[in-house]
């Protein structure tokens, strides 16, 4: 294939991510969500009405930008030529022997600048921003994945960028905190709450409607009130827009099985959403089990959550029985997150998709497991689908293809592997 | 029960009469549970002359509010602070005493839909309660709570902020019932050397769509700040800068002090000897 053909194939693959909704009109596509950002009962908008013309502003400039080939044909040249799209697929059989001889494909998303497909979000949001014609951008980010995503992306495109982080997380993750601060990033350790990813994005939603004259809030995941989750998800939607192609190219069908990790949720809504009208895939999400479902120290959302309100969306929530957010625990700092996207949650309970927990203990060891038989370090978020998929593969057979989102490489992960490994 | 200001509308009726009077309306704000004796705070306020006051039901996660009452939030919470329990005790202040001041209670919406709305609402009304804010729930997303409140009695109050555009307005000022908060500025909770610009804009727009009570919140804590917010509001909201002083130690004889101080600064209208009288 010639890089002209990539190119176009590229592009064509975009603009099928960025098709119009026709919302209003009952839809083209059935999985957008309605005008008032509602997946069924889930999502919405509640926020402070101080936001409310500027979620509208955000909605209507997006709408505008996903049917301009100028801003489609800007953010596929930055996909191909900063981001390094389209990833490639690998097989892993040596890995695979351990799911009872299954094949396994990954869909390597760590194979992009900075190491986690956040990067394509995070440029469609950055040029966003410039059609916005807004100068500052604000992000929350738990293990400093996204932070740092967003700061590379607002040092590409000269914005100003303040990253909030849980003063615990800036202490977990000092070298990313540094990464950040490099790239010309302000990072403001945040010291109330539990001083985590849900408080860094309390801080970012002050921030933000503070500032929000000239300030975007550039949110990480399929979380959050609309259009965040539709926007995120769209910019995420290009992993299976691909995947779906070049698994076919590799073994003439779709599929059996997708798998990926859900924290928020957008790599696993980048990779399932190209797939949820093929029926006969089945759709996998895995979450943080931490130390167990019968501990109090895991992120099982979806799993052993109910449903509430937590920033700005309604969906699936870790709370107590008098309705406080519960703190939510995981060796994967980008799992550890207390909420998740509205559409997993609509998902989830139209059956469509299916949500499992994966403890510590099983990521750590689908982790070494890739390490040591394929020379591939995962990052702990993606190991959770890793484990997930040793699962899957027993129970489908030999006969199965499982195609799994390596959602990000692991070399962030290096320090709680050490100290997990004894290394 | 027999209190007045239970009736349906009753907190808009009340604030009304107040207003007609020239008065200028007065609703402090306390986190519930903040203290073991908290509700000694809801006395000491209604005698510095409150129209109404505030009733924060804290939540984990405050995205609207600033330092301060997220620290109140947090101190509520740590000492087991709930709804439950800060209704329960709202219901025995309302049997030993009535307060003669209408109470509002304000939450973040997962704490309203967490036992359900009716349930909720029910909740507030048997703890005699009146009124409620809900900073998180826009006018868009309400329709289920506005039903639900109606049916109950409680008056959902609806906030503005200077960035909502003139439909938008008309409508909370439409819907909102009790009164329509108007949100000073851009931000959070929490107390300023300045009142906002944007407050007497924001406060003039509402005034043309509406003749509901018109509170202005967020940022005013001084009197010489209420003083100017009276000039063209019907009266103020005034949490910030009542909590950092709870937080700092004071108790209700000093939070009814610099409340009266608030009081003078607003004006006590044509009944000014009834409502001041010590009683």
């Amino acid at each position: 294939m010639t890089a002209t053909e990539d190119t176009l194939r590229t592009s064509a693959s975009l603009a099928e991510g960025l098709t119009p909704a026709d919302s209003a009109a009952g839809g083209a596509r059935g999985d957008d969500p309605d005008a008032r950002g509602k997946f069924g009962v889930f999502g919405g908008r509640f926020v402070p009405e101080a936001l409310i013309p500027a979620l509208d502003e955000v909605a209507a400039e997006y709408e505008k930008a996903r049917n301009d080939p100028a801003f489609i044909s800007e953010f596929d040249h930055l996909l191909r030529t900063y981001a390094g799209r389209p990833t490639t697929l690998t097989e892993v059989p040596r890995f695979a022997e351990h799911a009872g001889g299954a094949r396994i494909v990954l869909k390597r998303e760590d194979l992009t600048h900075t190491g986690a497909h956040k990067i394509n979000n995070v440029l469609g949001q950055a040029l966003l921003t410039k059609r916005l014609g807004k100068t500052r951008v604000v992000a929350e980010t738990g293990a400093g994945q996204h932070g740092v995503a967003t700061a590379t992306a607002a040092a590409l495109m000269g914005l100003e960028c303040v990253i909030y982080m849980g003063a615990v997380d800036c202490e977990r993750q000092a070298l990313n905190v540094a990464r950040m601060k490099l790239l010309g990033a302000t990072v403001v350790p945040v010291a109330n709450g539990s001083q985590t990813l849900k408080d860094a994005i309390n801080e970012a939603f002050r921030d933000w409607v503070t500032n929000v004259d000239r300030t975007h809030y550039l949110f990480g995941t399929v979380a959050g009130p609309h259009p965040f989750p539709e926007i995120v998800r769209d910019f995420a939607r290009i992993i299976g827009v691909e995947a779906r192609r070049q698994i076919q190219e590799l073994t003439g069908r779709l599929p059996d099985a997708v798998a990926a990790a859900v924290g928020g949720g957008s790599n696993a809504i980048g990779i399932f959403h190209a797939f949820v009208e093929d029926e006969g895939v089945q759709l996998h999400g895995y979450e943080a089990g931490g130390r167990g479902a019968d501990t109090d120290e895991h992120a099982l959302t979806l799993t052993t959550g109910s449903i509430g309100v937590l920033h700005g969306s309604r969906t699936y929530v870790l709370q107590d029985d008098e309705g406080q957010t519960i703190e939510s625990h995981s060796i994967s700092a980008g799992l550890d997150y207390p909420g998740v996207g509205p559409e997993h949650a609509w998902l989830k309970d139209s059956g469509r998709a299916t949500y499992h927990g994966v403890t510590d203990d099983e990521a750590m060891e689908a982790f070494a497991l890739l390490a040591r038989t394929e020379g591939i370090i995962p990052a702990l978020e993606s190991s959770h689908a890793l484990a997930g998929a040793l699962r899957l593969g027993r129970e489908l057979g030999p006969e199965a293809t499982i195609l799994v989102n390596l959602s990000g490489r692991g070399d962030k992960d290096m320090g709680t592997a050490m100290k997990y490994f004894n290394l | 029960m027999t209190n007045p200001t239970l009736a349906a509308g009753a907190v808009e009726r009340h604030l009304r009469a107040r207003r007609d009077t020239g008065r200028g309306l007065l609703m402090p704000y306390v986190t519930g549970g903040i203290t073991p004796g908290w509700t000694d705070y809801l006395r000491a306020f209604a005698e510095a002359g409150a129209d109404a006051i505030e009733v924060g039901l804290p939540f984990s996660d405050p995205t609207l509010d600033g330092v301060t009452i997220q620290q109140a939030s947090e101190t509520a919470l740590a000492r087991g602070a709930s709804t439950r329990r800060i209704l329960a005790d709202l219901a025995d202040l309302a049997e030993a005493r009535d307060l003669g001041v209408p109470l509002v209670a304000s939450t973040y919406y997962n704490l309203v839909l967490h036992d359900g709305p009716e349930a909720f609402c029910a909740a507030l009304r048997r703890a005699g309660v009146g009124g409620l804010i809900v900073p998180d729930l826009p006018v868009h997303e309400a329709d289920e709570l506005t039903d639900v409140a109606a049916a109950a009695g409680i008056e959902l109050v609806l906030l503005a902020s200077p960035a909502t555009p003139r439909p938008r307005l008309a409508e909370i000022s439409r819907r909102s019932r009790g009164f329509v908060y108007a949100v000073s500025l851009m931000g959070t909770t929490g107390e300023r050397a300045a009142l906002a610009a944007s407050a007497a804009e924001l406060t003039e727009r509402i005034r043309r769509v509406t003749d509901r009570p018109v509170l202005l919140g967020f940022g005013i804590s001084t009197p010489d700040q209420a003083r100017e917010a009276g000039r063209y509001a019907d009266g103020v909201v005034v949490g910030a800068a009542v909590m950092r002083r709870v937080l700092d130690g004071a108790g209700p004889d000093d939070l009814r002090a610099f409340l009266t101080t608030l009081r003078r600064a607003l004006g006590s209208g044509s009944e000014d000897q009834e409502c001041d009288a010590p009683r």
